[in-house]
């Protein structure tokens, strides 16, 4: 036995000594990460107490002086940008090299991927904190911020382009090592992601270099909002998807392992991202029907784009739960809805992640009525928008993302979750939380309440609004607690958790799996050209349009 | 390949079974809001025009904002958008009357709904947003500047009232 055993425990160090660069890298960009969700979640507990008038903004004047909108910036940026940005090149660091069971090529330039975009998140917090940038994350000029906040933005997206870099460069060396092989699913998904977010990203790299930075460094008198909040929105609808597909990466292809089964079908699953790709970014209009200046019909063919959308999607539904429904199965359940009984419901990193994809079901079929041309006009910019959002990227995403942290922690410190009663609670707290949460702010959006608004000092709140506020600071309050569990457990498990030796990292395997792709669904190059061309034709016209007739000449403002 | 399997025949045929639903529902989706535009009517704002904000106390309608009557039952109410509050803020229309908002922006982005009706709209500098509405039932009706557009953001409203 022990000289069986000899080789086997020196073939695991070697394993953790091959991926030391990707384990750190994704190490300290989860720790940023979170350390983002923690400080973003805590102002958001500060805007429902101001809901419903308790208003902590006055003793802490000194620290955040632009109060309620600034808290709520921040919120907004550490939350929205920063916690997912710095999760997702963490995780795909870390898939995409496990996946294909070989190191990043470059690991130089993996760390400095994490170095060059700390820099910028460093750059653009400064002006934030001092109440230079309380412009929300969405900045729509002419509201005008510090310039360090533009430019650290870009720093920050410019570095995400490292990794895809890093991951074609490695793609190209296991193709040689690898010839005729299909590449493993998981790595195929994360570059697929990440090249849709690289295209999507035209958008904003236009919005920023051409009109943002040079008019808030004064050297450009004014600007155009109409234009730079159309490119926004090429780049702001995509980036949904940027946070959602390593959501996806972890329920086809971790998911199905830890509830003990398989993934449903590998081809479907690449249809599915590969949809993804062509389809992200040519529906952004669907944020601006109600924006002046943009004609119906492009909005319509916009809508008609974004229900498609809802195909992958409802494809992505079914093969994760035909996957559990199969893990149920394994381990002994029956019945037509009774399996579920039987998956891992005492398994914090299981019951997270399942937690997220029966929230994000009401988020998704909320997020056709937003995209619904005219039915938009009911919800536009209020509080239902809020309550979506947090089932979407605050609940399928970031609710995935704690729950694979459980996952990931053997191989990134060493150590086992400290505690998974308190893993479980930390679930429990934040579903409860966000059905409240979510529904009431829903309800307050159908009746009239205006998003992003100080409510607790305004002074046209409508009766119909007084009996719902409080329930949105009770889910707030649970969600926070919840958060609090989980930081205290990555706390505890960093300093006093259980060392083990994590060995390889396996994914779920499938019940069709790589035999059955045809060669297209291998490939990237074809679908990666009719993403540009599809992009080039939803957006082509109404960009031509604005730049044509547009003046740059609106000065700018900051008033807060 | 996959038909010498019966497994995975299985599962290929579950398949067809979620993707015919998978393409049946978007495309219900999509036949109810195009005949909700086109039949009923329930269109979003269009282009309306640009116009110079400097400009705007002597760009038609916004040089005289307020409610005007074009035909008996039919109102033009042009106002202006600024930090933080619209002028006028108050309009005063019989019931069923047919109201065309036209607003634009001084300074910065702004939101414009009214509750209850499906005006909704978003004001940008150098931009005319416009939409039409009817009002059949009387009462007060909230205007509220729903784009955050600085510190006084939650106190920029206003109301309709419906005789």
């Amino acid at each position: 036995m022990a000289v069986i055993a000899r080789p086997r425990a020196a073939a695991r160090a070697d394993v953790a000594d091959r991926f030391a660069t990707e384990n750190r890298v994704a190490g300290l960009n989860i720790l940023v990460a979170f350390l983002a969700l923690g400080l973003g979640g805590l102002m958001g507990v500060l805007q429902v107490l101001q809901y419903n008038s308790i208003d902590l903004y006055k003793p802490i004047k000194a620290i955040l002086p632009g109060g309620y909108y600034q808290g709520l910036t921040l919120h907004g940026v550490l939350n929205v940008l920063v916690f997912t940005t710095f999760y997702i090149i963490g995780f795909l660091t870390f898939v995409t090299a496990r996946s294909f069971d070989r190191p990043l090529v470059n690991p130089g330039l993996a760390w400095f991927t994490f170095y060059f975009m700390t820099a910028g998140l460093l750059i653009a917090a400064v002006p934030i904190l001092l109440n230079q940038a309380t412009v929300m994350f969405t900045f729509y000029p002419p509201l005008k911020a510090s310039g360090f906040f533009y430019l650290g933005l870009t720093i920050v997206v410019v570095g995400t382009y490292f990794l895809l870099a890093n991951q074609v460069l490695t793609l190209r060396a296991w193709r040689r090592d690898n010839p005729g092989a299909k590449i493993p699913l998981a790595a195929f998904m994360s570059i697929v992601t990440m090249t849709m977010w690289v295209i999507a990203t035209f958008g904003i790299a236009v919005e920023m270099l051409v009109l943002l930075l040079p008019w808030a460094f004064g050297l450009a008198p004014g600007t155009d909002p109409l234009l730079a909040r159309t490119l926004f929105w090429f780049t702001g609808h995509p980036i949904v998807y940027f946070w959602l597909l390593p959501a996806y990466i972890s329920w086809y292809t971790i998911v199905p392992k830890l509830a003990g089964g398989k993934l449903f079908s590998e081809p479907m699953a690449r249809v599915s991202f590969l949809l993804f790709l062509v389809l992200s970014v040519p529906i952004g209009l669907h944020h601006q029907y109600t924006d002046p200046g943009i004609s119906q019909i492009w909005k319509l063919v916009h809508f008609i784009f974004t229900v498609g959308v809802f195909f992958p999607s409802l494809l992505t539904f079914f093969n994760v739960v035909a996957s559990l429904e199969h893990a149920g199965r394994s381990r002994g359940g029956k019945g037509w809805l009774a399996w579920i009984f039987a998956l891992p419901w005492n398994e914090p990193a299981f019951v997270t992640q399942v937690f997220a994809m029966m929230l994000f079901a009401f988020g998704g079929a909320s997020g056709v009525i937003n995209a619904s041309y005219n039915l938009n006009l009911v919800v536009h910019n209020t509080a239902w928008i809020s309550g979506h959002f947090h089932l979407t990227v605050g609940s399928a995403v970031a609710l995935t993302f704690m729950g694979l942290t459980y996952w990931l922690l053997p191989y990134l410190s060493g150590r086992t979750l400290w505690s998974r009663g308190l893993g479980l609670a930390q679930a429990w707290l934040w579903i409860i939380g966000m059905i409240l949460f979510s529904h009431f702010m829903h309800m307050l959006g159908l009746a009239g309440m205006p998003r992003r608004t100080m409510i607790g000092s305004a002074p046209y709140v409508l009766p119909a609004w007084e009996g719902l506020l409080p329930f949105t600071m009770v889910g707030g309050l649970l969600m926070f607690a919840s958060a609090l569990c989980f930081l205290v457990n990555m706390l505890m498990t960093l300093t006093t958790g259980k060392r083990v030796e994590p060995g390889p990292v396996t994914f779920a395997r499938a019940l069709s799996g790589p035999e059955d792709v045809p060669l297209f669904l291998d490939r990237l190059t074809p679908w990666v050209l009719s993403a540009i061309v599809l992009v080039a034709i939803n957006y082509g016209p109404t960009l031509y349009f604005l730049a044509t007739t547009g003046r740059f000449n609106i000065p700018g403002l900051s008033p807060w | 390949m996959i038909l010498k399997n019966p497994e995975k025949f299985m599962g290929y045929l579950f398949e067809v079974a979620w993707i015919l639903p998978s393409i049946a529902i978007p495309v219900a989706v999509i036949t109810a809001v195009v005949l909700t535009a086109f039949a009923v009517g329930l269109r979003v704002p269009d282009v309306a025009g640009r116009i110079e904000p400097k400009a705007i106390a002597v760009t038609e309608p916004f040089d005289e904002p307020g409610l005007r009557e074009l035909a008996p039952g039919k109102y033009q109410a042009a106002m202006i958008a600024q930090v933080f509050l619209f002028t006028p803020n108050e309009i005063e229309v019989p019931a069923g009357s047919e109201v065309t908002f036209m607003l634009t922006s001084r300074d910065v982005i702004h939101g414009f709904k009214i509750v209850g009706t499906s005006v909704n709209m978003m004001v940008v500098p150098g931009q005319i947003s416009k939409l039409t509405v009817r009002f059949d039932r009387p009462g007060e009706y909230l205007i509220v500047c729903h784009e955050y557009c600085g510190s006084g953001h939650h106190v920029m409203s206003g109301k309709v009232i419906v005789r």
